[in-house]
């Protein structure tokens, strides 16, 4: 999901790649236990919302937090992505996961928890496999060609299932005012947690269509030429 | 003799002009318009190269060393409006979204609010912010003189955008219900404080204005003139964002709202930008600009 990678031909340090080789594996081995966890659910116990949000709980919050360290990576110029989007990109994860799921029980919605994990899971373990496959140049053409067509269900079905979330967690935030700073202060200023959380979820209609024509024209790009050969 | 017009997406063949060379590019353009009557001049942008810079439309085509044969490329800078048109859109929303939060409605407050107590200074900053944006659209009208005629329409929505949400965003806090006035006297003191940056500003403008004769695109370097409120020429290249960054400063400061210092510390980070950006242009194409000068702030940068 995050903003397409180009071809390695800028020049990476050895420690840079080394580093980046292992950051990038063990995100594919923790979404990759993660996708288990989940299909070890859904095969013993069912589509399941707050239930399977505790089977799945700790690798989850470890490993989507642990994507704030791509931010880093894009701001010190050892991945080529562009910082602000990557930074928009990861900031969506981490706020569905810690005010929205973590802090909100009501918001692990049977179906929107569901969609969202089932998208996530399957779209980062080709994402990092891709990742640390193309860092020693190595990519073979079916992930290629799985990373840059899944995403064409998984994409929609994931920004469902993460409004749907963020919507099962608006009632707690309007009722409790948790995160809030009301008037009157001497700074006079206000912040309502249930109104930015509504903001956020318009903010993905703006935005959600300008990703997922991106992916889409990245697609023709990589995957068109392939088909020339 | 003949040029053909190439487009810079795709490198195809567009048209094929009879120019001589005398013709400055903007005729060339006037020629394209009427072979194709979607593309009028001002959406137009010739290039040397796919991905050079824009030229000077009021180029002759002898000067830029084009011959029998020659290419030009013709980049389509999209939808366009007026500058004019912008700036009154943009700035009309402030005026009108600040004056109607004022009366406290219902849709952001509930009912009642407007029967509540309002503090002096909640009066004083809804003059204040009228003010500053009926000036602006004044301004717009009679002094500025643009340099370009259009700007991309896509423009419109994105600056109306921030400009009418930070409007509301800042007027819903001061005109609440629960606003918190400073004390009197730090109101007064950054009230006059604002009044100094407004016709400050109005200065720089009006300087600017006669710097540059009606009609004309030119360029020259601007001195302070007898307006005492424009010897900050001499410290800065832009003291009209110095002055309109002290004005908001100032109005924060009145108010003691942190949305407010919020907007002008957004709004400084922008001019800031277009600061740094105009101090460089000034300093490429004057060779004799003074030095010592900063961008926006004077001594720092």
């Amino acid at each position: 999901m995050t903003a397409t990678k180009k071809a390695p031909s800028r020049v990476l340090s050895l420690p840079a790649r080394i580093y980046l080789i292992f950051y990038n594996a063990i995100q594919f081995l923790g979404w990759s236990f993660l996708l288990y966890k989940m299909v070890d659910f859904v095969i013993n116990q069912g589509l399941g919302g707050k239930s399977l949000w505790e089977h799945v709980e700790v690798p989850l919050l470890i490993f989507q937090s642990g994507a704030i360290l791509e931010v880093v990576h894009c701001a010190c110029g050892i991945t080529p992505s562009n910082t602000v989007i990557t930074f928009a990109q990861v900031y969506s994860r981490v706020f569905l996961i810690w005010p929205i799921l973590y802090n909100v029980p009501d918001a692990r919605d049977q179906i929107g928890f569901s969609l969202l994990l089932l998208a996530w899971t399957v779209t980062e373990v080709l994402r990092y496999l891709y990742y640390v496959l193309n860092l020693i140049s190595f990519v073979p053409g079916i992930l290629l060609w799985c990373r840059y067509t899944f995403f064409i269900i998984l994409y929609p079905a994931g920004v469902t299932g993460e409004l749907l979330c963020c919507y099962r967690a608006l009632p707690h935030y309007n009722k409790t005012q948790e995160f809030s700073v009301l008037l009157p202060n001497a700074w006079n200023f206000t912040f309502n947690f249930y109104y930015y959380t509504i903001l956020v979820m318009l903010a993905y209609i703006p935005v959600f269509p300008q990703l997922y024509t991106h992916m889409f024209v990245q697609r023709k790009k990589i995957l068109g030429n392939k088909k020339h050969d | 003799m003949e040029i053909g017009i190439l487009s810079t997406s795709g490198g195809k063949q567009l048209a094929t002009l009879t120019v001589d060379p005398n013709s400055t590019l903007r005729e060339l353009k006037t020629q394209i318009h009427r072979l194709k009557s979607h593309l009028y001049p001002d959406r137009q942008e010739f290039r040397q190269e796919p991905r050079g810079k824009g030229l000077d439309e009021n180029k002759t085509v002898a000067a830029l060393g084009l011959k029998d044969h020659s290419k030009l490329y013709l980049k389509d800078l999209g939808p366009q409006i007026a500058w004019k048109t912008v700036f009154l859109t943009e700035y009309a929303g402030p005026l009108f979204v600040y004056a109607w939060i004022y009366q406290r409605p219902w849709l952001f407050y509930g009912e009642g609010a407007s029967n509540q107590p309002m503090s002096q200074v909640a009066h004083i900053a809804a003059c204040c912010w009228v003010i500053h944006y009926a000036k602006r659209i004044l301004e717009t009208l009679f002094v500025h003189r643009f340099s370009h005629a259009t700007m991309p329409v896509r423009n419109l929505f994105r600056n109306c955008a921030y400009y009418w949400i930070f409007s509301a965003y800042v007027a819903y806090h001061v005109n609440h219900p629960l606003y918190t006035a400073p004390c009197q006297m730090q109101s007064y003191i950054a009230l006059g404080f604002w009044t100094i940056c407004e016709l400050g500003n109005f200065s720089i403008h009006w300087a600017l204005r006669n710097l540059r004769p009606p009609g004309s695109k030119e360029r020259r370097i601007p001195r302070p003139t007898k307006d005492p409120l424009t010897l900050l020429f001499n410290l800065v290249s832009c003291p009209n964002y110095t002055y309109e960054v002290g004005g908001w400063v100032a109005f924060t400061i009145m108010t003691q709202c942190l949305p407010a210092g919020l907007f002008a510390f957004a709004g400084f980070y922008q001019m800031a930008v277009w600061a740094i950006g105009k101090h460089r242009a000034y300093k490429k194409d004057f060779k004799d600009y003074p030095r010592g000068r900063k961008a926006i702030i004077p001594f720092v940068f």
